[in-house]
């Protein structure tokens, strides 16, 4: 298959890549920008461990093919900080234990910021739908929708 | 309870939190090398079949393909978990016994290559009849998987202690009831996934999301013939376990061998499909329990038979058959009782240890029925185990020993915090509320292979500027929080802040650990890591004491200053030297009180550089009878929960609303992740109870194997839970520290089901409690009436 020219931008640093048609943009951010901060747990739209921004929605990266984002802009969890400096709502997940293996934690922490980013004061309900595509064996979410509530009356207030 | 403690049982912000928030932190599949090839698995697509013969030519000629393995050109040697049964071969010889058998490998330059050539090998097979069930396989002349383990049994087990026709004699209600739960998956969202790495010397380094690493290198050792000491497994971040990560995998042991084969590393990952196929999670067990009581609600005697569902191979099963029956001696007073249990072989993928091992669905089975004495006696559920329980200091009928229990404080907990005494009883229709308590090991009283080897060592090296410390721990984090809490005993050991603890872990070359299993690292890493600690706490307290011309017993160190107890002592001489090594540098020690770093520093001028060491094994343990090992543990931890439900009458969905949780380990080290445990096991017991089985059609083949078919708990799932920690305060515990990871999951099935009986009247005995199964038993209770 013919590779394709696209252009990514991905947390605000525009990519001129060649990809092939079937290549999908979490192989793309993973093998070719590497960014490995975006997990695959099934490579199948499941899991929800790939979870990437794309012009400020979530989706699983494993299901958007790298030239269906040409032009779009994406943020992977390595654009959430601010250098050394956290987002509140990765703050607010270390702060609450929302944290164990680690390996969904990535793609929570985007459909997190995503929902915050729209709704800043969001219900417990509003939280739970925004979390409801990234699967987590460890937790339990409790922690991790304290943490997001934690978050955003963190950010309500500055 | 809880001591005077300045880290311990606080709550720390976890030393991993940051790296794995910001996507820093580096998994398996995370890591690259120079060089790598892709490894790929043929796999069997029949449920038993003999190999006719095997083609490899074509895969070989493929371009770009380095190695190619089958049973012809790898070690014959046969493996699996416990040296009793070994029953597992690298890649099938002659025979497949079930679908998703390993039966080639490819090494390839790239994935797609490696795939290629997977479907070049030919492989002629000539299907065989297979069982996939309990009855198919236990069937007079049913087809056998191994010649070894006829009657396709992998183990049985036969005890009685005590008297159990004594027992029922003096019961005045005695009742049988079944249960059977299905076949569940590890469903850890990172899929197992190793890259070996053979090198010139001859040295292999493997690196492996694996729960295990020392009994992963034995394993390698052993098939590869390399002597332990030249294999070397590395633990990256593990992105969960929960049993079915705590052996050598395919994926290590053909990416060693195949790694040896061309001098490069490779590289094998399972897809999601593949970890349904490898398993290695939970059995289904088929339980029959009749128990006798007195009608005060006093236990007198438990007759019990399981049966186990267990696939190909052996796995940790022949662990499993024990766990399943030893586990219900406690936390009730049970003076007799007799076990049966049997482990079957079937023609599915092999099941093996997952949280709570061998004992959650006995423990629903048990629990359950101890729901419906109640019901019989007219007594409410808790104060019926309230009559039972033990207590610190009891020992149960096969031999284990409560060495602290906090049983009561946990019903008690669970029975005011979710105001049990206002609801029981008293809800309306289609609402219900139920109760179950649990019990577990704090860690496995021996090694998986007979050995007196400790079960951990740890080194502590101060670090020779006396500000840090490093905690080297072969301990497997693997979400747990096992690398913050060592870090934390350390700390407390020492006498420092959290902050100046450095860790690291997971690599065999830190010195020994059996891993992240049986819910041990807690009570038995935290023991060499506390011994560790103190170690090197004495050697400085020691030196200093000699520098500063003081009695040692006068010294001591808190929160990283040194305290001095009576009359004050002149450190002047100490802190210039200290402080004319660091010229012109800021932040330096002044005041009144002399540092640990400038303690620290001045003890390395002295002698060198101070390592402190800790081990531990846990002291000889349990009874004489056979299989007496299995169940034994240093501490026990316990637990309690309340279930609150709704049913909706006329579909039969049930809906958890609500858990109140109660456990006792023995002392917090850190409280966030003692709940972090609590919250996660009620989430696994929830998706087994509510709606988790890993379906197989009538040739052997899962149904469901992905997490869009096979259903974990989402955040929609997951009611509010509500934790209470319990502190008994475990004498054999660092600190009193015990368990918290796995007992905590025993209670929420058969909470669940209580709840579920409360709100309908009907007795749910087959999970996952589906809609489908809650209407049915409502109307069989229809016509029954």
């Amino acid at each position: 298959m013919d590779k394709m020219r696209i252009v990514l931008t991905v947390n605000g640093q525009d990519h001129e890549l060649l990809a092939a048609p079937n290549r999908t943009l979490a192989q793309t951010l993973r093998e070719d920008l590497e960014l490995t901060g975006t997990k695959q747990g099934c490579e199948v739209g499941d899991c929800g461990s790939c979870t990437v921004l794309m012009d400020g929605e979530p989706v699983n990266s494993c299901l958007v093919l790298a030239v269906q984002a040409s032009g779009k802009a994406i943020t992977t969890i390595e654009g959430v900080a601010e250098g050394n400096q956290l987002h509140p709502v990765q703050d607010a997940m270390v702060e609450h234990g929302a944290v164990q293996c680690g390996f969904c934690t990535p793609g929570m922490v985007l459909s997190a910021v995503s929902l915050l980013d729209k709704v800043p004061d969001p219900g417990d309900g509003e939280i739970r739908q925004a979390l409801s595509g990234n699967l987590c064996r460890c937790t339990g979410y409790q922690k991790i929708v304290e943490a997001v509530q934690d978050a955003a009356s963190k950010m309500e207030r500055s | 309870m809880g001591g005077d403690y300045t880290v311990v049982g606080s709550r720390a912000r976890r030393l991993d939190g940051p790296e794995k928030v910001t996507g820093k932190a580096v998994y398996l599949d995370d890591m690259q090398f120079k060089g790598m090839l892709h490894g790929a698995i043929l796999q069997s697509p029949h449920a038993h079949a003999r190999i006719k013969s095997i083609d490899t030519s074509a895969a070989e000629a493929l371009p770009g393909v380095k190695a190619v393995l089958t049973a012809g050109n790898v070690p014959d040697t046969k493996y699996g978990v416990s040296p009793a049964r070994y029953d597992e071969n690298i890649l099938a010889i002659d025979r497949v016994r079930y679908v998703g058998d390993e039966v080639a490998a490819v090494a390839a330059v790239d994935l797609e290559t490696a795939h290629q050539a997977l479907e070049l090998i030919k492989v002629e097979y000539e299907p065989l009849p297979f069982v996939l069930d309990i009855d198919q396989a236990t069937a007079e002349g049913a087809p056998q998987l191994h010649q070894e383990y006829l009657g396709n049994l992998t183990a049985e087990v036969h005890q009685e202690f005590g008297e159990v026709a004594r027992g029922f004699a003096e019961s005045d209600l005695i009742r049988t009831d079944t249960f059977v739960n299905k076949r569940q998956d590890g469903g850890f969202i990172e899929p197992p996934r190793s890259v070996a790495v053979h090198d010139l010397s001859g040295n292999l380094t493997l690196y492996s999301s694996t729960q295990v690493p020392h009994y992963v290198q034995r394993t390698i050792a052993m098939l590869t013939g390399l002597s332990v000491g030249k294999v070397r497994v590395v633990k990256p971040y593990v992105g969960g376990g929960f049993g079915p990560k705590a052996s050598a995998s395919p994926c290590d042991i053909l990416s060693s061998l195949l790694s040896m084969k061309t001098g490069r590393p490779v590289k094998i990952a399972m897809s999601r499909e593949q970890v349904f196929l490898h398993c290695r999670a939970r059995h289904q067990f088929k339980h029959v329990m009749k128990t006798g009581y007195t009608k005060d609600g006093i236990i007198k005697a438990l007759e019990h038979t399981c049966y186990l569902e267990g696939g190909a191979y052996s796995s940790f099963g022949i662990a499993t058959v024990y766990y399943a029956g030893s586990l219900l001696a406690a936390p009730y007073r049970l003076p007799h009782m007799k076990y049966d249990g049997y482990r079957v072989y079937t023609n599915k993928p092999a099941c093996g240890a997952q949280r709570g091992h061998g004992g959650v669905a006995a423990r629903a089975c048990f629990e359950q029925q101890m729901d419906l004495v109640a019901e019989e006696l007219g007594m409410d559920p808790i104060e019926l185990r309230l009559k039972n329980i033990m207590e610190t200091g009891d020992v149960s009928c096969n031999d284990l020993s409560m060495s602290s229990l906090g049983m009561k404080e946990c019903l008690e907990a669970v029975q005011g915090g979710s105001d049990w005494n206002a609801k029981k009883g008293k809800l309306p229709p289609g609402k219900g509320i139920g109760m179950a308590a649990g019990f577990f090991v704090s860690g496995a009283g021996y090694p998986i292979y007979r050995s007196e080897t400790f079960h951990c060592t740890v080194t502590i090296k101060v670090q020779e500027d006396g500000g840090t410390v490093l905690v080297k721990t072969a301990a497997a984090e693997i979400g747990q929080g096992s690398d913050t809490t060592m870090a934390m005993i350390a700390a407390e050991a020492i006498g420092i802040p959290l902050e100046a603890v450095r860790l690291v872990s997971g690599d065999t070359d830190y010195g020994i650990d059996l891993g992240a299993y049986s819910s041990r690292t807690t009570l038995m890493t935290g023991h060499a890591t506390r011994e560790a600690g103190e170690q090197v706490k004495e050697m400085i307290l020691t030196a200093l004491a000699g520098e500063l011309g003081v009695e040692r017993e006068r010294l001591d160190i808190k929160d990283g200053v040194v305290e001095i107890k009576g009359e004050a002592v002149d450190f002047g001489p100490l802190r210039t030297k200290y402080l004319k090594e660091h010229r012109g540098w800021g932040g330096m020690p002044s005041g009144d009180k002399l540092t640990f770093t400038e303690a620290a520093r001045m003890a390395y001028l002295k002698l060198g550089t101070i390592v402190g060491t800790g081990k531990y094994k846990p002291p000889v343990l349990g009874g004489k009878f056979k299989g007496a090992a299995v169940g034994t543990s240093p501490a026990y931890g316990c637990s309690a929960q309340v279930a609150e439900v709704t049913v909706d009458l006329e579909t039969g969905q049930v809906t958890v609303d609500n858990i109140t949780d109660a456990h006792d380990c023995g002392q917090a080290i850190n409280l966030t992740s003692v709940e972090a445990q609590m919250e996660g096991s009620v989430s696994m017991g929830l998706g087994e109870a509510m709606f988790e089985e890993v379906k197989f059609d009538d040739q052997g083949r899962v149904l469901n194997p992905s997490l869009g078919e096979y259903h974990i708990p989402t955040v929609l799932d997951m009611p509010r839970m509500r934790c209470i920690v319990v502190e008994s305060g475990e004498p054999n515990g660092p600190f009193g520290a015990k368990e918290v990871g796995e007992g905590a999951i025993m209670p929420t099935i058969p909470a669940i089901l209580n709840a579920v009986h409360d709100a309908t009247g009907v007795t749910i005995t087959e999970l996952p409690i589906t809609p489908e199964r809650v209407l049915m038993a409502l109307k069989q209770k229809k016509r029954d009436e």
